[in-house]
């Protein structure tokens, strides 16, 4: 069975140092590699673009990146476009030949994610190798893995198959896959992208002193359905998570000993922090 | 003829063949052979025995016998002394001790003698091979920076590649900690921060100083025009010129005024290495001319300095707390940590690139609990998760006091302890319960100062109380914004007192958040950089604890008294008078010993020697700094420097220095030593490098060893400062002086790079710090402070207070001044004196400003200069061709100013303006903007010192005002501001 590269990204163990976006320009920028690569401008070319994200509201918000990148697709729009200028190796690698795609510029339009990029002076697309040069001289990681520090990326070589059973295994997901191109790049805990959260916390009355909730439960209701429940913690604080945005009407039970049910209707449109609830 | 003399006449007859044969096999020698036309004479005293060598055009020959003119002459006082100087792997101190009591005496032209002695040294160093062949003409060096230690390839004389290290078969083991049924080994590599991956594009910057550079309106023969400073435009020059200049200014200021008319400092830090810091180099020329040194301000430390040190001591620590042991004790025994003013994940603890972050993965597969308290969501806060808790800037110490306040009220606290272990706690309780000032400090009473409810207070203060809890306050412990607010005193004292209440020391109960306190190996020496180097400086470095036994240097002294504090300079040039406070790691009162500038006796400083990183972003209320520059009474400005920004544009004359990859040094991962004693405990493993001159310096860039060398031979100094050694040579004696020679050859590991120490077995691993003292023990953990004279009792017995243990009242204020009202004698809240208190300046400028150390830069390091840090869109934000420093406000307060996400804003109060990007977002609590400190870039769009800054140095806007009167400590997080769009410039 042939195996390709995979690069794998977790969201949840990403902390946004940018050592991989560092590593990558510490590679190609002033460095040619010739058969694979021209040197990457300075300044300007990202071919591993961490972007932040940040969800909720005050004081109930969280903070993640996305790691953007060519996706080494195996049903790849470029290569479709390039005319032979783009291809695909054995190993998954996709590559751009630097000199049948010169003054191609059109080609950075062929990506449908954005990550084919202009090299002005050298009047060449560009982009990620998943620096193929070092593969090839045996290296066993690309330099954004090797320079990651908790592992949010990971390169792997596998089969289609055992691709997945990672998947499954793991939960992996591709990023906007409405564009059906069969992409190298997989994505762990992608809810942290590309879904939403309802949050808030819950207070109450007593002995003259507004106190925290602590162990109120609630429950996240959806017309009669219920979607999720939880405790609140000992700050009073609760968070339904992976919930998809633009999701509809949303009713929100808490419960606590004492008191009287407390009930909220809301309508999801983004990560919502609802405020604090207090309870009488 | 005696044997001994017949050995002598020998050796000299060998000496000539031993050069004929080298320059044979070696081209670089037979090169440097051929650069000097000289006669060089070695002898006794005597003249009973010598031998004399002729070089010329590139040969040596030699004849027996005295010459009666020689260029060069080395003559020994007897031929014991000569046997024992001579002899191959000689003992240095014989060589030092031969030269300090006259038995050496080494006479001749500077540049002659250095050249003879190179040649000499030479002999013992030719041929050595350094890094790894990897093939296709690339070589693999080792390099060490101040965000972890580094792989460098190198092509054609060119760095090509800079990577973490990955160990191989040969390095030592990891050690594995068991916790909780599971086992954490970190993984065999370093880690390195951003900036560190960006050091090529800092090598090869745009920005890189090439060669001397002159104002060119600067005439030191006719006029200065001091005021076109940071305005005129530069002209290049030869070194000969520059360094022409520069001496006969120094010869020409201690002629008119005296050495102390010459005034230098240095940035907190510099480019990595023992030789290259600036506690090394640096100190041993400046000793050895004399001068005004710039004293440091405890940077980052200020509260834990100026404050918690009266609680339990730690003045070796600078006021933070001891690690020993943490990281076994949390993972086993914690269940909550509270992060307090503590975002390790950007700060990195301090040079300690990921390697936290490893074990910090650690508490989320724990599930251990986690509090966050900054008013900025920060970077550790948006990883690991947890409840983040929002105070408004300054106001910290208020949140404390009313924890304190439901522990005592609830009874939560360790009663025993507080009871057997600490002094004073009655004072303060009564205090805190309001039976002093008729204000009980409850979670109510709080939440009017900080904006945080009182019921998130009692929930935290109940869970604390409950759960074996862990604080890290700061990155590491130390640190932390919160200690750089005009109330950062009483916060760092706060947090004693907390961890007082709650049983220091006990299993589970400690401060730290595995940032430090890894179970690595701390009995192996090698020292940190704030031993001192070479620098032969007794006084100002920690060298005399074990360097300088162990590697014998000539003791370099200055002679001058008087210092300037660094945060004073603009008043002492503008105003010609200043006071200060010492940071003095010795002994509690050391801090309270006031002085004065100028100092009795002294001249004012003519002359200022700049060094480093520029302080326009990294000092406070920094137009002062422009301004002072701008000033007739500076008569000579020369600034060293290796980029073309910050306060380099202000010199007259600029002396291009090299970056570290294009010199040699040596230096281990983390390891400051000195006032963060086992600083590696960081790390993973313990990482000394040998670090590689990777390339030749670019362009006519200099190694700052080498600029100080160059002036020293114009100043007759070149022997004392250098010892006729080469950076290698001081290597190879730092190599010596350490425990590696006991694992490892010179020749290997100048050939490898770097070693890992090995860790110690499980039962030798270091005890838990401050187990000892909770269990009233003599100290147990392995550091030398406090000094035997600072016990009380017995030695080894207590803490370095008065007392012995940690004081609530604490005796040292006590006696110093019990009625400062900015430092009563116990932890107090006293609101800010600049914050929403200070009322007719809130209603002007009504958003407070925090600027903490930035996360992908390191000082100035990083930043600018073209660096592939720039790129970071949470760094800078390119707009128009200009890369703009980040600020960042809540929705809430963008929206009322009209501002979105990537608006230019003008930030500004009455100390200036600064024009920044915005970032638009929730992560800062309303009525709060962030933005880094540190931006390397100084661009004022008009008069320097008077007009608004586009380079980003936000500390132009923070307050001048000592932290508290009595001290020499910054409050830049106290700082007023109002934000509007910008229009671009009017």
């Amino acid at each position: 069975m042939t195996k390709r590269y995979y690069l794998i990204y977790d969201l949840a163990k990403c902390i946004g140092c940018h050592n991989c976006l560092m590593a990558c320009k510490d590679e190609h920028v002033d460095n040619e590699w010739p058969g694979y690569t021209l040197p990457q401008p300075r300044h300007g070319h990202k071919w591993i673009n961490i972007h932040r994200i940040e969800r909720g509201q005050y004081p109930h918000i969280d903070v993640k990146y996305i790691a953007r990148l060519c996706r080494h697709c195996d049903d790849a729009p470029c290569i479709k476009a390039a005319g032979g200028a783009i291809y695909k190796r054995p190993d998954g690698i996709v590559m751009i030949d630097p000199g049948k795609a010169r003054g191609k510029k059109e080609l950075t339009a062929a990506c449908p994610y954005g990550m084919i990029l202009w090299n002005e002076e050298r009047e060449v697309p560009q982009k990620c190798t998943l620096c193929a040069h070092l593969i090839d001289q045996g290296w066993q990681k690309t330099r954004c893995v090797q320079a990651c520090p908790t592992g949010a990326l990971r390169l792997e070589k596998l089969t289609k198959e055992e691709m997945e059973h990672m998947i499954n295994e793991e939960k992996l997901e591709v990023l906007d896959p409405g564009h059906d191109t069969s992409p190298g790049v997989y994505y762990k805990n992608l809810y942290l992208y590309n879904k939403c959260f309802i949050s808030g916390s819950v207070a109450v009355e007593i002995e003259g002193k507004t106190e925290c909730a602590d162990g109120a439960k609630v429950i996240l209701r959806q017309g009669q359905e219920e979607i999720a429940a939880t405790t609140a913690d000992c700050f009073g604080d609760f968070k339904f998570d992976a919930l998809p945005r633009n999701s509809g009407l949303y009713i929100i039970e808490i419960l606590f000993d004492g008191c009287e049910k407390k009930i909220i209707e809301l309508e999801l449109k983004n990560s919502l922090n609802v405020g604090t609830v207090f309870l009488t | 003829m005696s044997f001994k003399e017949l050995k002598f006449t020998a050796t000299l007859y060998g000496l000539e063949k031993l050069i004929r044969i080298k320059a044979k096999r070696y081209p670089s020698y037979a090169r440097h052979l051929a650069t000097k036309d000289i006669t060089a004479q070695v002898k006794l005293k005597d003249n009973t025995a010598g031998r004399y060598y002729i070089f010329k055009n590139g040969n040596v020959t030699s004849k027996s016998g005295i010459h009666p003119n020689p260029d060069v002459c080395m003559a020994f006082e007897d031929v014991e002394v000569a046997a024992r100087i001579l002899k191959p792997g000689r003992n240095l101190l014989d060589f030092i001790n031969a030269g300090k009591n006259f038995q050496l005496a080494i006479q001749g032209a500077d540049d002659q003698v250095m050249w003879f002695l190179e040649t000499l040294n030479q002999l013992f160093t030719l041929g050595l091979e350094y890094g790894t062949d990897m093939g296709k003409g690339v070589k693999r060096y080792t390099s060490n920076t101040n965000g972890g230690p580094v792989f460098v390839y190198v092509k054609d004389g060119k760095i090509i590649r800079i990577t973490p290290i990955e160990f191989d078969e040969k390095d030592a083991r990891p050690w594995t900690i068991t916790a909780r049924g599971k086992n954490f080994t970190p993984p065999r590599k370093t880690t390195v921060s951003p900036y560190t991956l960006a050091w090529k594009s800092m090598v090869y910057s745009p920005d890189r100083l090439l060669y001397p550079l002159k104002r060119v309106d600067f005439d030191p023969h006719g006029n200065r025009n001091p005021q076109n400073r940071g305005i005129s435009g530069y002209e290049r020059i030869s070194w000969d010129e520059a360094l022409d200049i520069v001496a006969s200014e120094i010869k020409r200021v201690k002629r008119e005024y005296g050495p102390g008319a010459i005034m230098n400092g240095s940035g907190s830090h510099h480019t990595w290495g023992n030789l290259g810091y600036w506690l090394s180099t640096r100190l041993r020329f400046f000793n050895s001319v004399g001068f005004t040194p710039i004293t440091h301000n405890p940077d980052s430390w200020e509260g834990w300095y100026w404050g918690a040190v009266h609680h339990w001591g730690h003045t070796m620590r600078l006021g933070g707390a001891e690690t020993y042991g943490t990281v076994e004790d949390l993972l086993k025994n914690c269940e909550m940590v509270v992060f307090w003013s503590s975002d390790p994940e950007a700060t990195s603890g301090v040079y300690g690139a990921h390697e936290g972050t490893i074990r910090r993965q650690w508490l989320k597969e724990l599930g251990i609990k986690m509090v966050h308290i900054d008013p900025y969501y920060n970077h550790t806060a948006a990883w690991l998760g947890g409840k983040w808790l929002a105070p408004k800037p300054g106001t910290d110490s208020a949140l404390a006091l009313a924890i304190a306040y439901v522990w005592i009220t609830e009874n939560l606290y360790d009663q025993e302890y507080v009871a057997t272990r600490t002094e004073g706690f009655e004072k303060w309780k009564d205090y805190i319960l309001g039976k002093e000032d008729g204000i009980p400090k409850t979670p109510e009473w709080q939440e009017e100062e900080t904006g945080v409810p009182a019921r998130d207070v009692r929930a935290l203060a109940r869970e604390w109380g409950k759960k074996k809890t862990y604080l890290v306050a700061g990155g590491i412990i130390g640190f932390g914004g919160a200690c750089r607010t005009a109330t950062g005193t009483q916060w760092a004292r706060a947090m004693v007192c907390l961890m007082a209440m709650q049983g220091l020391g006990k299993p589970g109960v400690n401060m730290g958040c595995l940032q430090q306190g890894t179970p690595v190996n701390t009995k192996f020496y090698f020292p940190g950089y704030a031993e001192g180097g070479l620098s032969g400086d007794l006084e100002g470095t920690a060298m005399a604890v074990s360097l300088y036994q162990r590697m014998p240097q000539l003791p370099t002294v200055n002679t001058v008294y008087q210092r300037v504090p660094r945060l004073k300079i603009p008043e002492a040039i503008l105003e010609g008078r200043c006071i200060g406070y010492p940071t003095d790691s010795k002994t509690i009162e050391g801090q309270f010993l006031k002085y004065e500038y100028p100092a009795p006796g002294y001249p004012k400083v003519k002359m200022y020697y700049k060094y480093g990183g520029s302080h326009f972003g990294t000092m406070v209320d920094t137009n002062r700094y422009a301004r002072a520059y701008r000033s007739e009474e500076l008569e000579f400005v020369v600034n060293q420097s290796i980029w073309f920004e910050g306060e380099a544009r202000f010199a007259d004359i600029i002396l291009p220095a090299c970056t570290s990859f294009e010199r040699w040094d040596i230096g281990e991962f983390a390891n400051c030593g000195g006032y963060i004693n086992h600083s590696y405990t960081q790390c993973n493993h313990r990482v000394i490098v040998l670090q590689h001159k990777c390339i030749e310096p670019l362009g006519e860039s200099k190694s700052d060893y080498q600029i100080f060398l160059e002036l020293a031979k114009r100043l007759g100094l070149a022997i004392p400062y250098s010892e006729g050694m080469t950076e290698l040579d001081w290597c190879k004696r730092m190599f010596d002086a350490s425990d590696l020679p006991q694992y490892i050859t010179w020749k290997e590991f100048l050939k490898k790079g770097y070693f890992v120490v090995p860790n110690p077995p499980e039962e030798l691993r270091d005890p838990v710090a401050y187990r000892w003292y909770a269990e009233d023990r003599p100290k147990d953990t392995p550091e030398i402070s406090p000094l035997p004279a600072d016990y009380t009792e017995e030695y080894g017995k207590g803490l370095q207070t008065q007392s012995g243990k940690i004081e609530f009242e604490c005796s040292s204020l006590k006696r110093f001044d019990p009625d400062d009202p900015e430092r009563p004698v116990i932890c107090k809240y006293l609101p800010a004196w600049e914050g929403p208190h200070t009322t007719e300046l809130y209603k002007k400028y009504p958003l407070q400003l925090i600027s903490p150390h930035p996360r992908y830069s390191f000082h100035t390091m990083g930043d600018g200069k073209g660096s592939f840090i720039n790129e970071i869109e949470d760094h800078r934000v390119q707009i128009d061709g200009h890369y703009y420093w980040v600020i960042r406000i809540n929705p809430e307060d963008a929206g009322a100013r009209g501002i979105k996400n990537n608006d230019l804003v003008k930030v500004y109060n009455d100390r200036g303006e600064v024009i920044c990007a915005a970032q638009v977002t929730a992560r800062v609590r309303p009525g709060t903007v962030h933005a880094y400190e540190s931006s390397a870039l100084y661009e004022p769009l008009g008069e320097p010192g008077n007009s608004a800054d586009r380079g980003g140095c936000v500390n132009i806007l923070t307050p001048s005002r000592m932290i508290i009167k009595k001290s020499h400590g910054m409050a830049a997080n106290s700082c007023l501001v109002e934000v509007s769009k910008w229009e671009g410039e009017k």
